[in-house]
């Protein structure tokens, strides 16, 4: 497993990351010290479908530009190398006919991993996602499974415009029969990714472009070829005891810088990364709420029934009696993404955000009119 | 009820396998034009007129492109000579100078329709006497095939009309009738083998009728009892059958993709977004499919006038690169022989085939229409009566000596007496038990369905009289 790592990152060089900081594997294999190894995101999830597709000859790849051009992100690099175009398949530009076909294979028992450049794209495909793939084994009373995975980019990028930048996690979180997941770091992806495609049940699998290149460190055990998270747990990132701080994908990020910079004004904030949003780890953020009393829900999309809407609403259902304050969303501007870099910035959440709102939560400041 | 991979003839990843190998080859060859022609210059100059520019254009020499040389004079449009062309990506291609387009096709030069036996049932002789058309001509099917279609397809009828008016009476909340296309179904369902999947849209329950679903079943499906394959999760007609190699009936119309195998396809949808990608992803990945439509007039209460200016669906097939067929769909060996032939096609060359059905769709839409409203009653009654495909092939069949009346009012009689016992049954069979209401969702049951279940328990268990007594808790 190292050994292929290692020539992976020797062979492809530095082509795919060289536009981001990133530490190359290569440098971790030198190191036998304690210090932790490090991956990209991009990396991770290479080396998961790599592994899945090794593992299980019914994995096959489809999607735009995923082989010859070794995937739009570099994400399928070197795979149409290695398994050949039967398993890697590049398609003509209709996401409506291959995520059709996709479905079909699956239906057929095949395991097919089909890539959405954006998840943008998958509003082309999406009368397949949700009623030949997510009803079919319902409609068909158990008869037909759909073991497939919808993978991609999703969210706001930078500076892509309107018809580009919007998140999914809303709209496919609200259908019965998918499972719906948004890794963060590349222990997320690695695991989700492979959790994913062993799953029998269609998966839409939301990555963030942005994250591609950011690098993380991981454990031997997560860089082993059996590693798997579990769909529908959450994952506690940082402990704390005074608010509850709620979020998915890069915002996971956000809020640990959030949660740093609260730390420093004695405010102790446990960052919860959700990971699965379908199924939602209702039990661990009720859990978290029930110690903190707190909750601040943050995400990129839209506000109106988004995540955090139905976060709010489990946490009042579950722990209404537990909440000292009202819950805080964190969400982007409702408005279809602007492209001027200003306005893009003041679109989307930025960390001073959530920092302002976990401590209207605590009290620590005055109402959301004034600091508006 | 587990599912089972389904062998396929021609598997997916062979198709696939096959049209990458194709692309990897074109990539290959089309850097710059097909190597294996060679143009010669072409040196005649000559005057070009003034009225006549438009239809000539200069090219400077320079642009290496091609080698062809385009100083051609207006005499040669008529002149095939195919070194006079160009090299693109996708091939060679000649030009012209006329500035011609290509029509849409009028009422006069509409594609032919294949058909075998006359309005009468009686074998249409060709009328050129050479052996090979005569051949052409001869139903190829043997007495035991020809009667099980006709008993199939007066089963079908006997079958609709008893569920329709079984709707009426308020026993069934929906049904969807195949009158005036019961040859489609079954006809084409006996020029399959029973291991050709088939992805039907809603009205070929003449196929399940031919590969052995019982009356029984489907009442059983209608009833949406314990016995329905379905678990009484669809409404009426929504039948499915794992082991007849029939996908169950959904409501979205154009699911041609989820197929790259040999099947059959039943759309009337033809103006869905994925009817185009499906027939071009089968043509591009050369895959054994035959797509079948039925083209009945009527898409509800939208004409097919109002639908598409082309010339029906047939001519959709060349514009992907598929093959195709129209052929007389209310004429039983006109369909059986045109499916059997586009199987063989699909099998044999593994590429897909288009045929399109001419017919008429003599019931409403379904229980839920009622279309007198759009369209007259004396159409409805011709096709009703003098373009009838059960009576056209029944003249056929009793022509042959095969058939009589006897054994007519006895199949009626029958089957009639059979779905009476088949709906007395089926009504009487309890509902699916709740929990499957909430299994299948996903592979194994979350557990926040598991709680919504005992939830819906507990409340059941508190207000026995507001829930349906028949659903088994």
């Amino acid at each position: 497993m190292w050994g292929i790592v290692g020539q992976r990152a020797c062979r492809h060089g530095s082509s795919a990351m060289s536009l981001q900081v990133t530490r190359p594997v290569i440098h971790a294999l030198r190191s036998f010290s304690t210090a932790a190894k490090e991956m990209t995101v991009r990396d991770a999830l290479n080396s998961a479908i790599d592994e899945e597709m090794s593992a299980d000859p019914k994995v096959f790849l489809m999607g735009e530009e995923v082989g010859e051009y070794q995937g739009a992100y570099k994400i399928t690099k070197g795979l149409l190398e290695k398994y050949g175009p039967d398993r890697v398949l590049d398609t003509p530009i209709t996401e409506a006919g291959f995520t059709g076909i996709g479905v079909g294979a699956a239906y057929h028992g095949l395991k097919p991993i089909v890539e959405f450049m954006t998840f943008n794209f998958s509003m082309q495909a999406i009368d397949h996602i949700i009623n030949s793939a997510a009803k079919s084994n319902y409609m068909s009373a158990g008869q037909i499974s759909v073991p497939i995975v919808f993978r991609g980019p999703n969210g706001a990028a930078a500076g892509v415009g309107a018809q580009h930048s919007q998140c999914y996690a809303p709209w496919f979180a609200s259908c019965p029969g998918l499972k719906v997941l948004a890794p963060y770091s590349s222990e997320d992806a690695r695991g989700l990714m492979k959790a994913a495609i062993r799953d029998p049940d269609p998966v839409v699998f939301l990555e963030n472009e942005l994250l591609y290149g950011e690098s993380f460190p991981v454990s031997a055990e997560v860089l082993d070829s059996s590693f798997c998270l579990p769909i529908g747990k959450a994952k506690i990132e940082r402990e704390g005891k005074d608010v509850t701080i709620t979020a998915f994908s890069k915002m996971v990020g956000y809020a640990l810088k959030a949660a740093e910079i609260l730390s420093k004004e004695g405010i102790s904030a446990e960052v919860i990364n959700l990971r699965s949003i379908r199924p939602l780890d209702r039990a661990t953020i009720n859990n978290s709420v029930r110690k903190t009393n707190r909750l601040v829900t943050v995400e990129e999309g839209f506000p109106q029934h988004g995540i955090g809407a139905e976060i709010c609403a489990s946490v009042v259902e579950d722990s209404f009696e537990y909440l000292d304050a009202a819950i805080e969303r964190i969400a982007g501007a409702d408005v279809p993404m602007p492209y001027a870099a200003n306005l893009e910035r003041l679109a989307v959440p930025q960390v001073e955000d959530i920092v302002r709102a976990a401590k209207r939560t605590c009290y620590r400041s005055s109402s959301l009119a004034a600091t508006a | 009820m587990a599912f089972r991979v389904i062998t396929m003839k021609s598997g997916a990843m062979m198709a696939t396998a096959r049209y990458l190998t194709r692309r990897n080859m074109t990539h290959g060859g089309s850097c710059c034009g097909n190597h294996h022609h060679h143009h010669p210059p072409f040196e005649r100059k000559k005057q070009q007129s003034c009225s006549r520019s438009l239809s000539g254009f200069w090219r400077f020499n320079s642009t290496k492109a091609s080698a062809v040389d385009v100083y051609s004079s207006d005499e040669d449009v008529t002149n095939t000579n195919h070194h006079q062309g160009l090299d693109f990506p996708g091939g060679h291609v000649s030009y012209t100078h006329s500035l011609n387009f290509i029509s849409k096709s009028s009422t006069q030069n509409r594609v032919p329709c294949y058909r075998v036996l006359d309005d009468n049932g009686v074998v249409i002789r060709s009328s050129s006497g050479d052996l090979e058309s005569q051949l052409q001509q001869q139903p190829l099917i043997s007495q035991q095939t020809a009667l099980k279609i006709y008993r199939e397809m007066v089963r079908l009828q006997v079958m609709d009309t008893i569920f329709y008016e079984a709707q009426r009476q308020g026993r069934l909340s929906f049904y969807l009738t195949s009158t005036g296309e019961e040859a489609i179904s079954v006809a084409s369902a006996a020029a399959l083998s029973s291991d050709d999947v088939v992805m039907p849209q809603y009205r070929e329950p003449g196929v399940l009728l031919w590969r052995g679903f019982s009356l029984r079943e489907f009442a059983d499906q209608c009833f949406g009892n314990k016995d329905d394959y379905g678990k009484g999760r669809q409404m009426p007609i929504h039948y499915g059958s794992n082991k007849l190699n029939y996908f169950t009936v959904s409501s979205p119309l154009a699911f041609e993709e989820a197929c790259m195998t040999q099947l059959l396809l039943c759309l009337n949808s033809y103006l869905q977004g994925d009817f185009h990608a499906g027939l071009n992803f089968a043509a591009v990945t050369e895959s054994p499919v035959v797509f079948v439509c039925r083209n009945n007039g009527w898409a509800i209460s939208t004409n097919v006038s109002e639908q598409f200016r082309s010339d029906g669906i047939v001519v959709k097939g060349q514009a992907y690169g598929i093959d195709s067929i129209r052929v007389d769909g209310n004429d039983a060996l006109a369909v059986y022989n045109s499916i059997r032939a586009a199987r063989q096609m699909a099998v044999n060359q593994g590429k897909p085939v288009l045929v399109e059905f001419l017919t008429y769709r003599v019931g409403h839409h379904s229980t839920s229409d009622d279309s007198t409203k759009y369209r007259p009653m004396d159409e409805i009654e011709h096709w009703k009566v003098t373009r009838n495909p059960v009576s056209r092939f029944r003249k056929w069949v009793e022509g042959n000596g095969w058939w009589n009346e006897d054994e007519e009012s006895e199949l009626r009689s029958a089957t009639r007496k059979q779905l009476l016992q088949a709906i007395q049954a089926a009504e009487r069979t309890e509902k699916p038990f709740l929990e499957e209401m909430f299994t299948d969702v996903y592979d194994e049951t979350p557990s926040n369905l598991r709680e919504q279940q005992e939830q819906l328990r507990e409340i059941i268990k508190r207000h026995p009289k507001d829930y349906p007594s028949d659903i088994p808790v």
